[in-house]
């Protein structure tokens, strides 16, 4: 069952269009996750759903709801954590979550079971009379992911959940989205430009670039589109190994960088020797070559092109190869 | 009305008061201010005798001008610490909530309502304490009816500016072009309309001053001496002032986006 589906959700903002025409849909209890560098276009994505800004153009459609025309239901079925922290200071903990509980309507003997139940969730027991201003940023984030659970959404939007938080806390507020999605049955929707945290935490992925998604799939399906394995390897003559290698129908793909190629083939270890052996009928000398498994940095790489061979770099690269050698290539 | 929003309203109040009870320095400040006016000010020039002014007491006709003063003030900060909300995220949290944008304007008003209004009732005693004279019970009424008109003004003014406005910069500015000019042609210091020395335009121009309605209208039912008009003639005008500033104020709140 579909939960949240778009068609063609488009914003501008005076000219400069930071989402284009995107359409996908999200599947019920799945983590759902949007990848893409900063500026990518997925916290306006996630403001249009959650109906803080208004589509320039397209629609979405949330829990059966159009984010439009129906408003307030959309709003009562979605839980939001937004990228920078939303809270009141001023309040504790535990007033931050009934000022929450309050404004979605639940009576007095639900506020209470519920703040006692999310505060649990995210262990926060011993902290719900302190002043949020005297957290820290890895509470701060906790009590905001149970605040976005209060009112049993369907849906819980996450913005860059864990941006600017230590490899500790991350991986406990990995732990708390995983099991909220897990005991509470909730929908997620997260964005992040972490490829380890989308790889750990996502069903499904969806790569963001330019306010166009490149791809959606399961990360495992995104990996092996690159193959199962993948070979980095860098040597004297990039442009010419490449090519050669490109012949071989063994390699699912080449991809060249600036110092550096990319293969995906099966069963990685025996392939070093192939490769040696044409690297050397061409007279190119191998620096260096590792196999590993692919990760999405890699899948992130094959499908934005980013970091690949950008044309200046090539030509400053050029000039520095000895006239000599650079008449060879010719 | 139902449950719901009628929650939301009680719970953006609530919020209110407690942020304003916890935060001594504006509790402090915002009474301070106003007392100096009226003290040294007052005081100062109790025996002096202003042009245009009636009576020969110029604390009591200082009083309501200060009283009006400290409503405005501070209805106007509530108004504009939605940029504060806007800034730290937290109006994010409001918006989103299923809540109609309506009742969460009704729910920060009254909450800015109520600490303008705990902030004007404690110039006013102490104004009593000077031996500021009150007209009598239905004056009063009439005083605290123009208190939270005034209050409900100066927030939606205040939401006016929130919303248009993208940081603190611009509030300086509006503070120094905007409301001191007002303020002081409002003759919540001295008279302006009854003054023979003022130029005959100022007069004039200054009953195009909602302020100067707020202050003659605490002035006429407080004291019931120094007021131009008659209060009930300022009700009037107040009245509609309010009921502009507020719908101007919600109607730009509910269409501005994050």
């Amino acid at each position: 069952m579909e939960i949240i589906k778009t068609n063609n959700l488009t914003k501008k903002f005076n000219g400069f269009t930071a989402v284009d025409h995107i359409s996908f849909s999200v599947l019920k209890e799945e983590i759902f996750g949007f990848l893409g560098p900063n500026g990518a276009g997925k916290t306006t994505t996630i403001k249009m759903l959650t109906t803080l800004l208004y589509p320039t153009e397209g629609s979405a459609v949330l829990t059966g709801f159009d984010i439009l025309k129906k408003r307030d239901k959309v709003r009562k079925h979605i839980g939001v954590v937004f990228q920078e922290p939303a809270l009141d200071t001023e309040l504790t903990g535990k007033e931050n979550l009934d000022f929450h509980a309050r404004m979605y309507g639940l009576d007095k003997e639900n506020r209470k079971k519920r703040i006692a139940e999310v505060l649990k969730l995210v262990d926060l027991e011993d902290k719900k009379d302190v002043l949020v201003k005297n957290y820290s940023g890895g509470m701060k984030r906790r009590l905001e992911i149970a605040r976005g659970l209060m009112h049993y959404p369907t849906v819980l939007f996450l913005d860059e959940p864990t941006l600017g938080l230590d490899a500790q806390t991350r991986r406990a507020i990995w732990e708390y989205i995983k099991k909220m999605n897990k005991e509470e049955k909730t929908t997620i929707f997260l964005t992040t430009h972490y490829m380890d945290e989308a790889d750990y935490l996502c069903d499904r992925v969806g790569i963001i670039d330019r306010g166009k998604i490149l791809v959606i799939d399961s990360t495992n399906n995104l990996k092996n589109a690159i193959g199962n394995d993948v070979i980095t390897l860098s040597c004297s003559e990039l442009d010419e190994l490449a090519k050669r290698l490109e012949k071989e129908s063994w390699i699912k793909n080449v991809k060249q960088h600036d110092t550096f190629l990319t293969l995906g083939v099966k069963k990685g270890e025996e392939k070093i020797p192939v490769i040696f052996e044409i690297a050397r009928n061409l007279n190119i000398t191998i620096k260096s070559i590792s196999v590993r498994k692919p990760t999405l940095d890699d899948v992130f790489l094959h499908f934005t092109g980013r970091i690949m061979r950008d044309q200046e770099k090539k030509e400053t690269n050029t000039q520095n190869i000895p006239p000599m050698l650079r008449s060879r290539r010719k | 009305m139902d449950i719901t929003e009628s929650q939301a309203i009680y719970i953006m109040w609530l919020r209110q008061m407690k942020r304003f009870i916890r935060s001594r320095g504006r509790l402090v400040g915002t009474i301070v201010q106003p007392l100096f006016f009226l003290v040294i000010l007052g005081s100062g020039l109790r025996s002096a005798v202003m042009p245009g002014m009636m009576g020969d007491d110029y604390l009591s006709f200082l009083a309501p001008g200060i009283i009006a003063m400290a409503i405005l003030f501070s209805s106007m900060f509530t108004g504009i610490s939605v940029l504060w909300d806007k800034q730290f995220g937290f109006l994010q949290e409001v918006l989103v909530a299923p809540v109609s944008r309506f009742s969460i304007i009704i729910g920060r008003t009254l909450g800015g309502a109520t600490t303008a209004l705990i902030q004007g009732f404690i110039i006013l005693f102490i104004a009593f304490g000077l031996g500021v004279p009150i007209a009598g019970i239905s004056g009063l009424m009439l005083t605290i009816v123009f208190m939270v008109l005034s209050a409900f003004t100066a927030v939606g003014f205040g939401l006016v500016i929130a919303s248009k406005m993208e940081n603190f910069q611009a509030f300086q500015l509006i503070m120094n072009l905007v409301i001191m000019p007002l303020l002081f042609l409002s003759s919540a210091f001295f008279p302006i309309a009854t003054n023979p020395d003022m130029p005959s335009i100022v007069s004039q121009v200054s009953f195009f001053n909602p302020l100067f309605y707020m202050v003659d209208g605490i002035r006429g039912s407080l004291t019931g001496i120094n007021n131009v008009l008659n209060p009930l003639v300022d009700l009037v005008v107040v009245l509609g002032i309010c009921i502009f500033m507020l719908g101007l104020g919600s109607y730009l709140f509910s269409k501005s986006e994050i």
